[in-house]
């Protein structure tokens, strides 16, 4: 069976991007860094394609870091293999309309 | 390490020897075009401005011209102006002339008409052709490339793989010593903060939050907030959480050096080195325009829908994302990134095959749009009204 990839970019990353679709609880993640190494992770909850999952635990207050800059921080704490999205991360700039 | 340029008069290297066709006015691609049609080894420069502008475009039109006819890719000019025009085609051909390569200009109204224009400017245009045709190539340092990146019909692979091929490839030109330029200055528009960290010094930073500032101030003379409900909800049903995650998805092509400074949109690099920002929007006509007016001898552009266009001037080499694109569309894309999202290939090993086919195309190898003639669309980006 083809393995189930999701991209960190950067070392210091907490979060991966899936490029699959159709994943739930209790799968297994193939998560590849820049120079191909990988380490496989099981997901903890449904991810759509192109979403993000956690690579390690994340304290609440914590940034989440992606491109190996802070994308957000965290609301919540968050497990490795979680589904990271807006429920448990929010801009650290806000958002215009809000 | 070495490419193969054409070193040129004044010292710069290029990766191309072309007769640059120049209108200095929209009124004049007619007649550039009937002699470029005619004459090979030519590329015409048809852009729509140059007239009925106000005074500081029609400065920021010759500027630009002034650049791109002083590309290091341009052997020879040939400057066609009307007569009436509110750029300043004298100084465009002075400017180009300094760079010592051969320069002429023709006048349509002095002439008597476009017909007797088109006659003349082609027989100006085989003459500079043969001039520079036997130029040759010679081995030049890696630091004397100038890249050029851009993204453009993007999707969601492209913040992941082809724009993280692009930054692999300008941190290693960078290494090499040599200059990387990118621009796009709206998608900065939420990471501007971490851009202006990355600056050599606290002014670049200064100056990387102003060019946001002005331009969602122009936004904002037209009644548009620019930052208001970004990511829209198709980025966020995508998976894009916050605007810094979308902005970093297209900073991420410059790759991780400090930012040297920042560019004038007409504006040529002279003797620097490292990563520059140049003030452009992201639309391809315009930004093209100001990376070729940059110097730059080639550009990596990265896609992910399939973006098709190059530019006259300079060879658009193009690193798609999504597999799909490129096997559907592989006369137009270069580089297939897709395979990193396939997990088939690392960031790296594709990286390193980018830069592969940079120098190949330094060295002379064509580009697909190259080799299709698909590079004729230009335009330059001006600031203010039509009048």
């Amino acid at each position: 069976m083809d393995k189930k990839i999701a991209l960190k970019i950067h070392d210091i990353d907490n979060v991966a991007t899936l490029f699959v679709n159709g994943i739930e609880a209790g799968m297994d993640i193939t998560v590849r860094d820049k120079k191909g190494n990988e380490e496989v992770i099981k997901s903890l909850g449904s991810i759509p394609y192109g979403h993000k999952i956690a690579v390690r635990d994340i304290q609440k207050g914590e940034l989440i870091m992606k491109y190996g800059e802070e994308i957000g921080g965290a609301t919540a704490d968050i497990k490795k293999g979680d589904y990271v999205h807006d429920h448990n991360v929010e801009s650290l700039r806000g958002r215009g309309d809000l | 390490m070495e490419f193969m340029g054409y070193r040129r008069a004044n010292g710069k290297v290029g990766s191309r020897n072309l007769v640059a066709v120049i209108p200095s006015v929209v009124c004049a691609n007619d007649v550039s075009e009937a002699i470029v049609n005619q004459v090979s080894g030519t590329r015409g420069l048809f852009h729509h401005q140059g007239c009925c502008q106000l005074p500081p475009d029609l400065v920021r039109v010759t500027d630009t011209l002034c650049s791109l006819g002083s590309s290091p890719n341009v052997g020879a000019a040939l400057i066609v102006s009307l007569g009436c025009e509110g750029t300043d085609h004298e100084r465009l051909a002075e400017t180009i002339a300094k760079t010592g390569k051969p320069v002429e200009i023709i006048h349509i109204q002095e002439l008597g008409g476009a017909s007797r224009a088109i006659q003349e400017g082609t027989d100006l245009a085989q003459k500079l052709v043969q001039k520079i045709a036997d130029q040759q190539r010679e081995a030049c340092d890696m630091s004397e490339v100038v890249m050029s990146i851009k993204c453009g019909g993007s999707d969601a692979t492209s913040g992941l793989a082809s724009n993280c091929v692009i930054g692999y490839v300008a941190d290693k030109i960078v290494d090499l010593g040599g200059t990387v330029v990118f621009g796009e200055t709206t998608e900065f528009i939420g990471a501007e903060h971490i851009l202006a960290r990355r600056a050599v010094n606290e002014q670049v930073g200064q100056k990387i939050l102003d060019i946001v500032a002005q331009m969602e101030g122009r936004a904002k003379s037209l009644g548009c907030d620019m930052r208001k409900g970004q990511p829209t909800p198709g980025n966020m049903a995508g998976g894009l959480t916050t605007i810094e995650e979308k902005s970093l998805g297209a900073i991420v092509k410059s790759g991780t050096k400090p930012i040297q400074g920042v560019l004038d949109y007409p504006q040529m690099i002279t003797n620097e080195k490292g990563l520059w920002i140049k003030d452009t929007p992201g639309r391809e006509p315009e930004i093209l325009t100001g990376m070729a007016a940059t110097g730059a001898q080639f550009m990596f552009f990265s896609t992910g829908r399939g973006a098709p266009q190059g530019y006259p001037i300079m060879p658009v080499v193009k690193i798609c994302g999504n597999v799909n694109t490129y096997e559907r569309m592989q006369h137009d894309m270069d580089i297939n990134a897709g395979l990193i999202i396939e997990g088939k290939k690392s960031i790296e090993e594709v990286g390193e095959e980018a830069f592969a086919m940079a120098v190949k195309v330094l060295n002379g190898g064509m580009s697909k749009n190259e080799a299709i003639h698909y590079y004729s669309s230009i335009d330059i980006h001006c600031l203010g009204p039509v009048i």
